[in-house]
């Protein structure tokens, strides 16, 4: 009968809100209890953080259900609004009030290794030169999209258009092609990457192509396998028959075709390039100290630091953490619609 | 037949192309390798008399001529660095370990992923395939030093369960040996065992929607042993290629490993010679590193006769 | 002697209803039929009309699970098969009851051998040892006809034609020596020469092993002439049932008067107009009320669109049972059944 139904959905509804509720007030006190405590060893502390920090999660999402009625993607929703809240505070960093970043003869009267204190000057503390760990982790994020994002754009325009030209003509040109990807790809690339620096001064324009490097052989080799598949079907010889020449048949019919899981591999991508540029300046060879990014304060922590001040290493390592996170999520999203065969790589 | 030759056609211009690319790239390197080896400060003639020597006056591919002839019979060069040894006995002495490591943390990443993919896939959907597939999401999402450098903190200096640096050569002491590699293999493991458990995990479930599945099950046949049995085998195809993609990969990507816990590896031995400007050793193990990869992959091809009798045969 | 004990299939008002995104489907939607040893049942339908849901249910292949309800009994040798626990289930997959599916390419596993498909169900039911399961096996594909059975065991699935691979699936299905087969449309993913073999096949295994056999397929003439009785399937809901020969000859229920009626035949006059049904199955999230066939019938009334008729016995004179759900069943002197 439809009022039992209805009946019935809103204690379903209550229970659900209620039980929401609870988790989420149990989750955030085990979470703040996990944060704030000095009384742990770090890997309990980390236990009890990361258990409350689910059970906040699960908790919104089923005070969510219970309020809309509908389930949402809760992690999806919150992966955009991190990525978007990160790229316009990256593009806002310069006008924004932030502590001082890379400057060092400004902080010489800074507290230095200060932990973090939300509600002071120093919200995510400062690192052992006094500089602030928050601007600094703003700065780097500037730094490290910057990069991805020009290595991406380049990787995807020239390797797209070397992997349809190769899918399209085929025959000798597509050998050579092959060979060449094959030998980018036979080279590590983190080994590629360190070989490169040796050579090459690590400015941001430099660092991006190197990236870049990376991500044309995938692109290649994705730009191709689709335009093979393409170009047999019958809208691409309806257009050789009508005149059009090879250039027009492949910006015409196959691009705009080819474009969708291409782009969806370049999300994916982004994550990995932003752990490529963060992992060489981990390793000393990327962009340099003073100027932040992600990779290189985790380095700061080396040495015996990030015992006693956990802080330098789980700042930057949460931002890498979640905007890596969010990416990947993207990405796969984006794969999901709109390239289901590489979807499940 | 002809495939295989043609492959191995492929294989050696891909190698060609590497060495001439590493080669190449070298050359681009600042500074005078003369310079780098006796130092500063000599007269200029004894910079010209070195390179006279090392034959760096000489032509491009000369050179690269000279290089790859010594390289396929096994003479790599001289490293240019105090002490000056051979180029190839280096590479013997630091290729072992990251192939150890690499191996390692292979068979760790392997053993775990397998049961808790064949989980996931069985229970598809339900509370434990979610949380396992958004534990392997996050870890996939974790650097690599990120990850060494936190179980560092909570392993080695925390709980001090395991040393932090330093290597025993298996052929010395395995115990030792292992208990120094264990904590970088499972750094190395963490991001193979997400990568793995997601594709057999996919492909389980699409395996397992198969009509000879439920012809099977028809049978009268238990679910365990329709997994291992029926459903495992088809599923690992991919699988396959990519533990094959990861070893190759991985010999190389040990880097960042090998750096965080100062194992005398290829790559920290590569990234050492490369700030130097050791130029024949980063050649030599570049090449290497190459090397190893396409070989890998050409078996994991040659494998998939073994694993999929219809590709057994060549098609009719 | 209590008569339901010699039926090897009995099955009492089942009911299967999935639970989908978009709401409750009832695919099965009370079916009751029984077999005895040695008889041969025909399920015919179009698609969608419940006929492999019905087949998978009996069987106790789809089972009661968060998104499948079953209701009703099905008795297989007296045990009800949905109040067993699945570990007691599966002893009967095989020994007691066999399914053979509609498409060999995908029904067996390609990475295993001929061979190994029957050996694994003989040592798994039978316990038998490895050479004595080798040799059943042979014997099994000896019985379904495949020659030299020896270099076949060892083949692989891609090795053989599809007729052969059917074949295999049979030998697959006897190889405990179950009392009943449910074949699902075992011949139309075939050849139609070879549909004419392998269906002869059964008939001549079930006649000699005195099996119980349910042949479900849309095809009208795979049914005929080979089968002893049939159920005529619409929309999750058995509308005729009799003695094959009587429904062919005279079909009782609109819908299988209209079914037997839209088959081309060889001797009809060229450019016959090909008589369709009108319309399409119902939306079994929503199933009409009444009469589901009602929407199409030529003969629907008002009453039919309102009550849904009960399958029952009909008094057509005849001393074999004959059940059919019509309020207005075609019997010679039309009259309204009450």
């Amino acid at each position: 009968m439809p009022s039992d139904k209805f009946r019935a959905d809103r204690a379903k509804r209550t229970r659900t809100l209620t039980l929401g509720a609870v988790m989420l007030v149990a989750g955030a006190v085990l979470a703040g209890f996990g944060w704030s405590t000095p009384s742990l060893v770090l890997a309990g502390k980390a236990v009890l953080f990361l258990v409350g920090l689910t059970l906040v999660f699960q908790g919104v999402s089923r005070l969510v259900i219970g309020i809309r009625g509908k389930r949402i993607d809760l992690l999806f929703t919150l992966a955009v609004i991190w990525l978007i809240g990160l790229i316009t505070v990256a593009v806002l960093a310069p006008v924004l009030p932030l502590g001082e970043h890379n400057d060092v003869a400004k902080t010489l009267l800074e507290p230095t290794n200060m932990s973090p204190q939300l509600l002071t000057d120093h919200p995510l503390g400062t690192n052992n030169q006094g500089l602030d760990m928050l601007s600094r982790s703003i700065h780097g994020a500037r730094t490290s999209l910057a990069i991805s994002l020009l290595a991406v754009t380049i990787g995807t325009v020239v390797g797209g258009c070397i992997g349809v030209i190769a899918g399209y003509y085929r025959k000798g040109v597509d050998s050579v092609v092959g060979i060449f990807t094959n030998a980018l790809l036979a080279v590590p690339p983190l080994i590629l990457l360190i070989a490169l620096s040796t050579f090459l001064e690590p400015s941001l324009r430099n660092m991006a192509l190197a990236l870049s490097l990376l991500t044309i052989p995938s692109m290649v080799r994705l730009a191709r396998a689709n335009t093979i598949a393409f170009a047999q079907r019958e809208f691409v010889m309806a257009a050789r028959l009508m005149g059009a020449t090879r250039l027009r048949v492949m910006a015409r019919e196959l691009v705009p075709n080819v474009i969708l899981p291409v782009f969806s591999m370049a999300v994916v991508m982004i994550s990995a390039l932003i752990v490529a540029e963060a992992s060489l300046s981990f390793l000393g060879l990327g962009i340099q100290q003073p100027d932040p990014t992600w990779g290189n304060m985790v380095a700061e922590g080396e040495g015996g630091a990030m015992e006693d001040f956990p802080h330098i290493v789980l700042v930057p390592g949460a931002f890498l953490f979640l905007t890596v996170f969010a990416f990947n999520l993207l990405g796969e999203k984006a794969q999901q619609r709109w390239d289901t065969r590489s979807a499940k790589l | 037949m002809r495939r295989i030759s043609l492959r191995i056609g492929e294989l050696i211009a891909v190698l060609f192309v590497v060495s001439f690319g590493v080669f190449a790239m070298v050359t681009l390197m600042p500074g005078d390798p003369a310079v780098a080896i006796l130092g500063e400060g000599h007269p200029p003639q004894d910079y010209e008399n070195l390179r006279q020597e090392l034959g760096l006056n000489d032509g491009l591919l000369h050179r690269y001529w000279d290089w790859l002839s010594g390289a396929v019979t096994g003479d790599l060069g001289t490293s240019l660095v105090p002490p000056q040894t051979d180029v190839t006995e280096r590479i013997l002495g630091a290729l072992p370990v990251s192939v150890e490591l690499a191996v390692l943390g292979l068979v760790i990443a392997l053993v775990l992923a397998i049961p808790l993919a064949m989980w996931s896939a069985a229970h598809a959907g339900g509370a434990i395939d979610r949380m396992i597939s958004a534990t392997m999401f996050a870890t996939l999402s974790v650097p690599s030093f990120l990850a060494g450098l936190l179980l560092i903190m909570i392993f080695a200096n925390g709980l001090g369960w395991f040393p932090r640096a330093q290597w025993v050569r298996i052929s010395e002491d395995i115990p030792g040996n292992l208990h120094h590699a264990l904590l970088p293999a499972i750094v190395i493991a963490m991001m193979e065992l997400a990568l793995f458990t997601r594709i057999l995990r996919n492909d389980l479930i699409v395996t397992l929607n198969e009509d000879y599945i439920l012809a099977a099950r028809a049978k009268g046949m238990p679910p365990w042993r329709i997994m291992v049995t029926d459903a495992l085998r088809p599923s690992s195809f991919s699988l396959v290629t990519l533990m094959g993609i990861s070893l190759g990969r991985l010999i190389g990507s040990t880097v960042i490993v090998e750096y965080l816990f100062a194992l005398p590896g290829m790559g920290s031995m590569i990234v050492t010679s490369a700030n130097q400007g050791d130029y024949p050793l980063v050649q030599g193990a570049v090449l290497i590193v190459a090397l190893v990869y396409v070989v890998v992959n050409a078996g994991i091809d040659l494998s998939y006769g073994y694993l999929d009798p219809r590709t057994r045969r060549v098609h009719a | 002697m209590n008569e339901r004990d010699d039926l090897v299939l009995d099955v009492r008002d089942v009911r299967t209803t999935f639970l989908t995104p978009r709401g409750p489907v009832r695919a099965v939607d009370g079916v009751s039929m029984s077999l005895r040893a040695g008889e041969t049942l025909g399920i015919v339908g179009e698609s969608g009309s419940g006929k492999s849901v019905l087949g998978r249910t009996v069987m106790g292949l789809v089972s009661n699970s968060p998104t499948t309800t079953i209701t009703g009994e099905c008795r297989i040798a007296g045990l009800d098969v949905h109040a067993l626990k699945p570990k007691d289930r599966r002893k009967l997959w095989g020994p007691e009851v066999a399914m053979v599916f509609q498409d060999p390419m995908t029904s067996l596993n390609p990475v295993k051998r001929v061979g190994t498909h029957l050996t694994e169900a003989l040592r798994l039911h039978l316990g038998v040892s490895r050479k004595e399961a080798d040799e059943r096996a042979v014997d099994l594909l000896r019985q379904v006809f495949i020659p030299e059975p020896v270099r076949r065991m060892k083949q692989y699935p891609h090795e053989l034609s599809g007729g052969m691979r059917q074949r295999v699936v049979i030998a697959m299905a006897l190889a405990c020596d179950p009392k009943l087969l449910i074949a699902d449309e075992p011949t139309t993913a075939l050849d139609v020469t070879v549909q004419k073999q392998i269906l002869d096949l059964l008939a001549t295994l079930a006649a000699d092993r005195n099996m119980a056999t349910i042949l479900i397929s849309h095809d009208l003439g795979a049914v005929e002439g080979r089968t002893d009785r049939v159920a005529v399937m619409y929309a999750g809901r058995t509308v005729e049932t009799s003695q094959t020969s009587r429904v062919f000859n005279a079909p009782v229920h609109p819908y299988a008067e209209a079914l037997l009626a839209s088959i081309p035949r060889i001797d009809d006059a060229p450019h016959t107009v090909l008589r369709a049904i009108d319309g399409s199955p119902p939306n079994m999230l929503n199933p009409p009320e009444g009469c589901r066939f009602a929407p199409r019938c030529r003969f629907a009334v008002d009453r039919c669109h309102q009550e849904s008729p009960e399958l029952r016995e009909l008094a057509d004179g005849t001393a074999d049972t004959h059940l059919g759900a019509c309020h207005f069943p075609l019997l010679p002197a039309r009259q309204e059944v009450s």
